[in-house]
Formats: C-alpha cells, sequence, structure tokens
C-alpha cells in the first residue's frame, strides 16, 4: 500500500467531513470545540510545572536574604533593606524599604531606579488596588508617592501586591532581623523548590477531572453522524474501494474535526494564557509569558489529539463490517462482563491508598500514581456505565407504551445510549470529587489556626525603641479595637553565645502582666518567675531564674549574627506565678515576668514591643485599621491577625469556577447529545409519522424520548455520585483533611448533569412534533 | 400459437386417439378456447400427409372409427425445432389506441377522456382475471398473470401518453 | 353536496397546497363499507395527500371529509388521532414498524394505545397474525424478517383493531410482485371478511385489480371511473 494512497483516501474523508452539508460541518465544528479544549487543557497542563518554575526563578532572583554571620560593611554598591510585608484583607503584600548607600547599590529586578524617600515604585496590581476605592485603606498605610511600576521580571504573578518604598535611617537597626544590608539580589544558591503536594494535587486532580470528560467527548464526537458515515462508506464501497480504504477514508475524516480542533485548542489557549493572567488560584498568580508549554509536550500534544482521534473512530468501526449495500453490525455483541470493568476503579483506588495521609505530614504524592488512579477511577465510570445500563434495561419490567418503546429501544442499544451518557457521568463524578476536595482541604486552611481568640486576636511586633505607651494609646484611639496590653519581650539565656537553657522575659504593667500569669500580688518593682507552663521552656525557669544568677538577654547563636547579649542578674525576692492559658489560644506563657520599675534601662534596646488587642470583629476593615496604626507608629512595625477568619469568599470564587468549568463541559456535551439525539429522530423520521398516523399521541412519543435519556442519566448520576464520593473520600484522606461531604455541591452537580438532559430533551422536542407531523409520510 | 405442433408434442408421450389429443389440448392450453374437434381432424391430415405423424392402428367401435396417431421420427424433429425456435416478439407498431387518440387530438375531442375510459376497461379485465387467478390452481395463475402482464403494459401505456397529451397535440396539429 | 347515499367516507371538493404546490384541487371521493377502492394516478398526481386527508392525518384547505356521517374537518387534533386509533388502520410502504419490538408488540401496539392490556393486545395480535402466516415471527424483531413478512405484519397490525377503514398506501412498493400479489390477497380476503372498506393507493395496475372500483387522480383533481362508465 503506497503512501500516497493512503494520504489520498485520508484527505478524501477530511473533504468529506466539510462538505456533508449542515450536518457535516456542524459535526465538524463539534467535534474541533471538544478537541480544541481537551488541546487546550492539555497545553495549560503541560505549560504548568514551567510556569511553577518561573515563578520559583523570579523569588530566587528577588531573594534579599545574606544567610552572612555579620552584617557586610558599608559599601558604595551596598543597599541596605528591610521587610516590610504586610497584608490588606486576606491578601499578602509583599513590601520592602529600600536606602542605597552608594551609586552602584543593586537594584531590584523589575525596578529601574531607586524611589527616593517618600517614593514608591508598585506592582500593577497593587498599583491597580491603591488607586481604586477598595485600596483607600491600604493607601493611608502606603502614602508614598508612586513613581513606577515594578516589571515582570520583579513579580512571581500577575496579581501579586508589591512594592519598594524609599527609606532612610534604616542601617542604625541592620540587627533587627528584618534589616540586612546587601551588595545583590538574588539567592546564592537557589535550591530546588518543594512545591505544595495539596497544591500540587489539586492542580493534577483538577486537570485530569477536566480532561477526562473532554476525552469521553472527543471519543462520541468521532462518532456524530455514524450513521450518514456509514451510508456514506457504503456508497464508497459500492463504487469499489476496499473495506481498508473505507477505513481510512473514515479515519480522515475524524481527522479533519481534530485537525480543526488543534487550530481551536491553540486558540483557547491563548486566550486561556490571557485569562490565567487575571486569575488568582490560591493565592498564585501568573504572568501568561510563563504559560509556555515546553515545544515538546506540545509537539507531542498536537501528534497525539489526531492520533487518538483517528484510532477511536478505527475502534468504533472495529465491530463494523462496511458491505458495498449497507453497513452490517457484527452480531449482537457477547454480553457485557463485569470483572474487568470493576478492575478499572478497583486498580485506580489501588494506586491511590499507598498514598493516603501522605499530604499531612507534607509527603510527597506521586504524580503518576496521582493520575493514573484518578483516571482509572473516572475511565471506570465509562466502562461501568454500560454494564449497568444494561444490566438494569434488561431488568426492567412492563410499564405503558412510551416505557415500552423506550426500554425496548435501550434494550437494544444500551451501548449507544450509555455511551451519551458517559461524557456527563464522568463529568459529574470528577466534579463531585473536587468539589469534596476543595471545600475539605479549605474548610481546613481556616480551620487549622482555630485558636480561642476570646481574648485578643491581634498582634502587634513593634521594633525595639518604641515607646510602648504611646503605641498603647495610638491602638486605643484605633476604632474597633476595645482592648490593648502591651508588652515587651526577649529570650533569656544562661550563656552569651549559644546557651543551654533559656526562657522568655516578658515585661509589662500589672494589668497586662495579670493576663498572662495567675499573680498572688502585683506591684511595679516586681520580678516573677512562671513556672510550669508548656511554652517558653517552663521547665528551663526553675534551673535559670535563682536569685543571683547571671543570664543573658538576647543571646548569640552559632551562625548567627551576634545580638545584644546583656547581661541581667536575677534579682532578690523574685515572686512565683502561676501559667495562665493564653491571651493567645492554647499557649500559656512562662518564664520571667518584668515589671516596668523593675527593669533595668540596659535591657531595652533587645526588647520588641508586642501589642495584644482585642478588637471589634463587627467593626469593618478592623484589621486593616490596626495595620495602618501599626504603620503610623514605626513603617517596620508588623501586625498578625490572630483570629480564624472565614476565607469563604475565597472558597466560593474557586466553587463558581469549578461550576463554570462543569458546566461548560457539560453544555458542550449536551449539545453533543442533542445533535445525536436528533440525527437519531430525524432516522426515524417515517416512523415517527407512520406511528402519529395510526394514532398515536404525540405525549406518548415525547414521554419516549424522555425515558430514553432519563433511565440511562438517572443511572449514570448516580454512578457518579458513588464513583465522585469515593474518589473524594480518599483524595481528602490523602491530605489528611477530615472527611466531609459537601451534600450542597453533590446536589448541584448531580442537578446540573440532569439539567443538561432535562434541556436536551425539551431541545429535542420541537423537533421530534416537527417530524411527527404528516408531511413525514410523503415520499415524493 | 401453432396447433399442429402442439398436437404433435402431446403425441411424444405416446400414441393417442383424436379425441384424446383434443381433450388434452383443451385441458392444458385451451383455457379460453376448447378446440374444435374438426380442427383436430383437418391438422392431423396435414400431419399424416407430411409424414410427421402415422397412423397406429383404427378401433372400430359404436360410434365413429377412431384413428390412433403416432408421432414419427421426423415429427420429433420438427417439434424439437419449433420449440428451438424463439418466438418473434410482437411489433405491436399498429394500435387502434393510438390512432383513436390522435383522432381525438386532431378533432379537438378529449383525448384524456378516452385514455381514462379506456383504462378502466383495462382494469375490468384485470379485475376478472385477478380474480380468476385467486380462485384457479397454479396452471390459472400462470396464464392469468400472463394477460394481467400484458394489459399492464397497456396501462403504462395509456399512463405514459396521458402524461404527453400535450406534447403529442402540439405535434399532431402543428 | 351530500354525501352518496350508504357511503361510509366520502369527501367533496378537498382543497390542499404544501406552499406552491397544490396537492388537492377540487377532489372528491366516496366508499361504502366492505369496498375496495383503488386511487390511482402518476407521482405527484396527489394520491398520498388525498389519502392523508381522507385518513384525517392531514386537514384540507378547504371541502369537506365525512366519515359515518361527522364531518371530519371540524375534529380537533386529538378527535380526530383517536378516531384513527378506533376506527382506522393503515399500511404503509415501509419504515411503519418499531424495529425495537418484536413483530407482536408491533402488531399489538395499536391496542395498546387504545388502552388494552398488553396480554389481551398481544393475544389479538397473535390471532391477526396467523391469518396472515406470520405467527412464527412473533418475537423477532422487524430487521430480522423480510420485507414480504414485515409487510404482512404491518398489514396484522393495520387490522387488529378491526378497523372500518383500512388506509394502505402503495402496500407493495417494496415487494417484488409475488410477495406483493400475496399481501394484496391476504389484505383484500380480511378486509371483506371484517366488512372493512380499504383506501388503497397505488400506482401499479396489478395491485389495483385487486380492488372494486378505482378512482384516478390527475393534478390534484380526482375521477371516479365508475360513474363516468
Amino acid at each position: 500500500m503506497s503512501v500516497r494512497q493512503w494520504a489520498a483516501d485520508l484527505m478524501l474523508g477530511v473533504r468529506f467531513a466539510f462538505t456533508g452539508g449542515r450536518e457535516g460541518w456542524t459535526r465538524a465544528v463539534l467535534t474541533a470545540v471538544g478537541v480544541g479544549l481537551g488541546v487546550a487543557l492539555l497545553l495549560l497542563t503541560t505549560a504548568i510545572p514551567n510556569a511553577l518554575t518561573v515563578r520559583h526563578e523570579r523569588e530566587a532572583a528577588r531573594s534579599d536574604i545574606t544567610f552572612a554571620l555579620e552584617p557586610m560593611p558599608k559599601a558604595n554598591d551596598t543597599l541596605v533593606i528591610a521587610d516590610t510585608d504586610n497584608s490588606f484583607r486576606d491578601q499578602d503584600v509583599r513590601g520592602r524599604a529600600l536606602e542605597p548607600e552608594g551609586p552602584r547599590a543593586p537594584l531590584p529586578p523589575g525596578v529601574e531606579k531607586f524611589p527616593a524617600v517618600g517614593e514608591m515604585v508598585v506592582s500593577p496590581a497593587l498599583k491597580e488596588l491603591l488607586e481604586s476605592d477598595s485600596g483607600a485603606l491600604l493607601r493611608e498605610r502606603l502614602p508614598d508617592r508612586i513613581v513606577g511600576t515594578i516589571a515582570e521580571e520583579g513579580l512571581i504573578g500577575s496579581a501579586e501586591l508589591a512594592y519598594y518604598r524609599g527609606a532612610e535611617g534604616l542601617a542604625e537597626q541592620i540587627t533587627s532581623g528584618r534589616i540586612e544590608r546587601i551588595d545583590r539580589f538574588g539567592d546564592p544558591e537557589p535550591g530546588e523548590e518543594k512545591s505544595d503536594p495539596v497544591l500540587l494535587l489539586l492542580i493534577l486532580v483538577v486537570f485530569v477531572v477536566l480532561l477526562m470528560p473532554v476525552a469521553v467527548f472527543i471519543a462520541a464526537a468521532v462518532r456524530f453522524g455514524g450513521e450518514r458515515r456509514d451510508r456514506r462508506l457504503a456508497a464508497l464501497r459500492l463504487v469499489g474501494s476496499d473495506s481498508r480504504m473505507t477505513r481510512r477514508i473514515a479515519a480522515g475524516e475524524a481527522m479533519a474535526g481534530a485537525f480543526l480542533g488543534l487550530l481551536f485548542g491553540a486558540g483557547f489557549f491563548m486566550v486561556g494564557r490571557q485569562l490565567a493572567g487575571s486569575a488568582e488560584v490560591f493565592r498564585i498568580s501568573v504572568f501568561p509569558s510563563y504559560l509556555n508549554p515546553s515545544p515538546l509536550l506540545a509537539l507531542l500534544v498536537a501528534v497525539a489529539v489526531p492520533a487518538a482521534a483517528v484510532l477511536v473512530t478505527l475502534f468504533a468501526l472495529r465491530g463494523v463490517v462496511i458491505e458495498p449495500l449497507g453497513v452490517v453490525r457484527a452480531g449482537r455483541p457477547a454480553r457485557r462482563r463485569l470483572w474487568w470493568r470493576l478492575l478499572l476503579p478497583l486498580a485506580g483506588l489501588a494506586m491511590l491508598y499507598p498514598m493516603i495521609g501522605n499530604g499531612r505530614d507534607n509527603g510527597d504524592f506521586n504524580q503518576y500514581l496521582v493520575t493514573g488512579g484518578v483516571v482509572l477511577l473516572l475511565v471506570g465510570v465509562t466502562a461501568l456505565l454500560p454494564w449497568i445500563v444494561e444490566s438494569v434495561v434488561a431488568r426492567l419490567g412492563s410499564g405503558g407504551v412510551a416505557w415500552q418503546l423506550a426500554v425496548r429501544r435501550l434494550q437494544l442499544s444500551s451501548g449507544t445510549a450509555a455511551r451519551m451518557v458517559n461524557g456527563i457521568a464522568v463529568a459529574v463524578a470528577g466534579a463531585i470529587a473536587l468539589q469534596m476536595l476543595f471545600a475539605g482541604v479549605d474548610d481546613d486552611y481556616t480551620k487549622s489556626t482555630g485558636q480561642d481568640v476570646s481574648r485578643a486576636q491581634m498582634e502587634a511586633i513593634l521594633p525595639s525603641g518604641v515607646p510602648m505607651d504611646q503605641a498603647a494609646e495610638k491602638f486605643r484611639d484605633t476604632k474597633g479595637v476595645k482592648g490593648v496590653f502591651t508588652f515587651s519581650e526577649g529570650w533569656l539565656g544562661d550563656r552569651r553565645q549559644d546557651p543551654d537553657h533559656g526562657t522568655t522575659v516578658t515585661v509589662g504593667d500589672c494589668a497586662s502582666l495579670r493576663e498572662i500569669a495567675g499573680l498572688p500580688s502585683c506591684a511595679d518593682g516586681d520580678v516573677f518567675a512562671v513556672h510550669g507552663a508548656q511554652w517558653d521552656a517552663g521547665e528551663d525557669v526553675a534551673k535559670l531564674v535563682t536569685p543571683g544568677r547571671k543570664l543573658y538577654l538576647d543571646p548569640s547563636y552559632e551562625g548567627g549574627p551576634k545580638s545584644h547579649e546583656i547581661p541581667w542578674t536575677v534579682p532578690e525576692g523574685v515572686k512565683a506565678a502561676k501559667p495562665r492559658t493564653g491571651l493567645l489560644a492554647g499557649t500559656d506563657r512562662g518564664g520571667v515576668l518584668i515589671t516596668p520599675k523593675a527593669l533595668p534601662d540596659a535591657l531595652a534596646p533587645a526588647l520588641d514591643g508586642h501589642a495584644y488587642l482585642r478588637l471589634d470583629e463587627s467593626v469593618p476593615d478592623v484589621h486593616d485599621l490596626v495595620r495602618n496604626t501599626t504603620a503610623a507608629i514605626d513603617p517596620l512595625a508588623n501586625a498578625m491577625t490572630w483570629a480564624a477568619t472565614e476565607r469563604t469568599d475565597r472558597f466560593d470564587a474557586i466553587r463558581t469556577g469549578l461550576f463554570v468549568g462543569a458546566a461548560c463541559v457539560l453544555a458542550l456535551i449536551g449539545a453533543s447529545l442533542l445533535v445525536s439525539q436528533l440525527e437519531q429522530l430525524r432516522e426515524r423520521k417515517k416512523l415517527l409519522s407512520a406511528l402519529v398516523a395510526f394514532g398515536t399521541r404525540r405525549r406518548t412519543l415525547s414521554l419516549s424520548v424522555l425515558w430514553q435519556t432519563a433511565i440511562p442519566i438517572v443511572l449514570g448520576l448516580l454512578l457518579s455520585m458513588i464513583v465522585g464520593l469515593t474518589l473524594g473520600t480518599v483524595l481528602l484522606k490523602m491530605t489528611g483533611t477530615p472527611v466531609r461531604v459537601d451534600w450542597a455541591g453533590v446536589l448541584s452537580m448531580t442537578g446540573i448533569g440532569a439539567a443538561v438532559v432535562l434541556v436536551v430533551t425539551l431541545c429535542s422536542l420541537p423537533p421530534l412534533l416537527r417530524l411527527m407531523r404528516p408531511e413525514g409520510l410523503r415520499t415524493e | 400459437m401453432s396447433i399442429g405442433h402442439t398436437l404433435l408434442g402431446l403425441l411424444e408421450s405416446g400414441p393417442r386417439h383424436g379425441y384424446d389429443l383434443k381433450r388434452a389440448f383443451d385441458e392444458k392450453f385451451g383455457h379460453d378456447r376448447p378446440l374444435h374437434y374438426g380442427q383436430v381432424y383437418s391438422t392431423m391430415s396435414r400431419l399424416l400427409k407430411n409424414g410427421l405423424v402415422v397412423v397406429d392402428g383404427i378401433e372400430a367401435g359404436g360410434g365413429p372409427e377412431r384413428k390412433r396417431y403416432a408421432i414419427t421420427d421426423d415429427g420429433i424433429t420438427d417439434v424439437q425445432r419449433w420449440l428451438a425456435t424463439p418466438e418473434k416478439p410482437e411489433p405491436y407498431l399498429q394500435s387502434t389506441l393510438y390512432t383513436k387518440v390522435v383522432l381525438a387530438l386532431l378533432t379537438h375531442r378529449d383525448a384524456a377522456d378516452i385514455l381514462d375510459t379506456q383504462r378502466s376497461e383495462h382494469l375490468r379485465s384485470m379485475r376478472i382475471l385477478t380474480d380468476r387467478k385467486r380462485k384457479g390452481d397454479l396452471a390459472d395463475q400462470l396464464i392469468c398473470d400472463h394477460a394481467l402482464f400484458h394489459l399492464e403494459a397497456d396501462l403504462r401505456w395509456l399512463e405514459l401518453t396521458a402524461a404527453r397529451l400535450d406534447k403529442l397535440r402540439e405535434a399532431v396539429t402543428r | 353536496m351530500t354525501p352518496p347515499a350508504g357511503s361510509l367516507l366520502s369527501a367533496d371538493q378537498l382543497r390542499k397546497a404544501y406552499g406552491p404546490t397544490l396537492a388537492l384541487d377540487g377532489a372528491e371521493f366516496s366508499i361504502h363499507p366492505g369496498e375496495v377502492v383503488a386511487v390511482m394516478g402518476p407521482s405527484g398526481s396527489g394520491k398520498s395527500t388525498l389519502l392523508h386527508c381522507l385518513a384525517g392525518i392531514v386537514t384540507p384547505d378547504s371541502g369537506t371529509i365525512t366519515y359515518n356521517g361527522r364531518e371530519l374537518s371540524a375534529m380537533s387534533d386529538a378527535q380526530r388521532s383517536a378516531l384513527r386509533r378506533s376506527d382506522f388502520g393503515f399500511v404503509f410502504q415501509f419504515g411503519q414498524l418499531v424495529p425495537e419490538l418484536t413483530c407482536v408488540e408491533n402488531v399489538a401496539l395499536p391496542l395498546r394505545l387504545n388502552g388494552t392490556s398488553r396480554k389481551e393486545a398481544e393475544r389479538a395480535a397473535l390471532t391477526w397474525m396467523e391469518r396472515l402466516e406470520v405467527d412464527d415471527l412473533r418475537k423477532k424483531r422487524p430487521g430480522e424478517v423480510s420485507g414480504g413478512q414485515g409487510q404482512r405484519v404491518a398489514v396484522a397490525r393495520s387490522l387488529v383493531t378491526n378497523p372500518r377503514v383500512l388506509f394502505a398506501d402503495e402496500p407493495t412498493g417494496a415487494l417484488d410482485s409475488l410477495n406483493g400479489e400475496r399481501v394484496m390477497e391476504l389484505l383484500t380476503d380480511a378486509a371483506r371478511s371484517t366488512n372493512a372498506a380499504v383506501v388503497l393507493v397505488t400506482h401499479e395496475a396489478r395491485v389495483a385489480a385487486y380492488s372494486d372500483r378505482e378512482i384516478v387522480v390527475r393534478d390534484g383533481k380526482s375521477r371516479d371511473m365508475e360513474r363516468v362508465v
């Protein structure tokens, strides 16, 4: 067989695909859309590892951590940089204050010129936020004039909020840990990034779940218009093409749709790539430029998809004998067997099983096992469904005429019926599992901080040297703050360097101290030792706090910069105190408590100020009001939220996204259902007219069409619920998340699936009624 | 139909009397029109003269004398030749009906009427034949079918002519 | 015009247009109980349209159809459907058997549409299948039987409700002459035995010869040959 003959046959098929009239190109376009979606998803999938790598590289390139023991000396190529990371609402804001110390100071990536004091350069997303009404509150905190934007190479995502602001006087505070002197940006030894296994799992599952129904859809789409194609092939046989030629021509037809699909796919991918630039999922956004699939993988997709389309066609034709005078389906196929169909999902479970619990201890998920397992489980749906439909339909009893017509038809062609709903079943099963996973993981996210936050909900850390009473005053004046407890905290060790034992030292007035310990009595000037606390090395307290013992505040550690190492002698008359559980939930505080009068002035520089704030959470944006106050007290100060705020809005966005995605896939499948339904009805035009002629009620026929789709879809949805819930449970167990069924999600997904069928039936009713008109009897 | 050849053929299975021959002929072929004995007699005389049959014997009885005829070798050859010669298909080129239609057109009468009436008449015949066929045996069926097919052919011609009347009118009145 | 005396089904001045094409243009028709009337005419002459109008499948644009003293064109679609279920039977050229149902289920279908129980309907169906000599096919599906057998099954189905009028539209059109004649014999015998009227649309004279009389439809106009002669 010559290559030319092959090519000629395939080309003939391609021509048929587009010249088959309206039906022909509808089929070609639907196939192409399906293939296109598949291709776009595949391309996105292949681009994701690349995107994560680029993000990691960008992150490393702007790293400003030196790991140096000693601060490097000031030079004309050094820069003092302060980490002023912050939060706004539930978004992180990356912030740096810059103070160049010479003309050759390194510029951060993506920044053209150092902002002067009172100026800042911001990321486009932050700029947009600051200029919007909703960003007004943040603007208060970042009042500097915006003199430019950070270019793409300085950001790790299109939605990242980041700024660099000019600063002065940072050099004096270098020891505080959040400030460093550097002579270049970039991680000197960038390591392999270890991505969050749960995130990776989510990405994998999302793509498998979206790809599977598309694959099923493609498999169904290349069979569109099968009957008509069969007739055409038979006609070709009649004029002398042999059976291999007709098969090649059929393959050519399928290939045409697939190639068109490749074009569509490239288009979808480009659009999706742009859209991806504006989306943020789990706080990760990417730039479109990150999403460049590796050429090899893209090539693989371009070859594999049309090849798959051709293979599916040939597979579908395997039981068909195309004779010159018509198409003969190989006799009644053997009764479907259950065992190998069950084997698929079981194998899938077996692949997933070893990874149960891996997510909790931050272990790895084997990507191949995860993908393989999920794919097998979902493929199991498509394998099990025909068997279930066949066995159930075979047992369905008698009923009215409509029921009888539907059941008989299903009995005769349960495979076709199952194939029609396979896509929907797979999509729904996947969506249910995914939604369970999302809901569970998200739940976990918000609940893991689940602290008792009844007494304080925020903590502001103020650098040493900030007068605490003034700070407390400012917090008290902030709207929404109901109570303020301020402490200065530090760490005591038994040696200057590398102490063996150590404990916390907390300085505060009596009222504040009573919040964290049970004091027998308290007067300014007292010193207490809290024994037996779980935290703060409470067991060391007895050893360390003996009158006259010399301890060192802020000791140095090997490998770290030299710290204050201020000696402090334990005074006489230290009173014993009992630990009291948490100003901050669950934690009690041990160590040494000192009232202000008992505090030697020398210790002050080694103590950080901590303000614990009790908030009225009903005040809108109370957290950001506090952050603003914190920033006003000291730009380097940081405020942390301890409250376990619900992040439902974030989940809502994902749920909406999932819904839209699932709905789109289902709509596509619905469209294909409709096309094949109409095709089927058209083929029965004569019969329908004859049935109407001898008095069949339209209702009877409409009902039979409804039953015909409803029976397999109900079975399909039941199966997809079982598989979906199983998969969801396994995935949750893998991430170590407590299993909880999101019934609302399950119902809404099955609801969408059922709605698709209903819509398809409704849409096929007008043509059905039209076909039932007596004109159908006219032969001339 | 050649009666001589038919009678000869009947003799091939064995010698027969004249009346026997007539009965056998009527039974098999003469459904519509039984043979007159006179025709049998004259035909046999001719065959005898031509040496295709011989008189096998004469039976004297109560009635007229009865000759038994037997076929000769020449006779068998003759039958053989006759059977092997294909019948000339009827040319049907002279058709009264066609003449009637053209005349009607020339005299501006309704030619369609003539055709319809003729069809009705044909159908009437066909109904009778169909009815006979339903009641008769296989031989009846085959004979009636032969006739029915011919009548059907006429009817087809009628239909075709009816469909082309306008053209025909143009052609004949020009 | 009043319907001819004793006629079961009659039509007068029927007009029906499909778009610009006039299918019927003043056609007339009448049939008596037990009578077999052939509707003849060239292709596209309006034969089938006449049958569809007479059977109440299609409503004519104008004209009257009277069945058993009732005016068909005055009935609603539901009433006409009910009439077709109860009083009329149909045989078409092809494509009329439901391929998923077995032969006996197909024959029983009209009875079931009338509300007869499945068991009873299938028993009656079997009786008719015996009369049409196809009772051995009861478990087969239409795809598994020959054209002639299928057509006999269809005839059985058309007669199972004991219709008073049987409409047959080119019932032998897809059959060879031997099978066609057998179907015609069985059909007319069965109809005569139940005194049903048969409206037989055909373009084949040999099929029309099974009728008692014929009418000719040409260009939408009908011609009753009995009245002419």
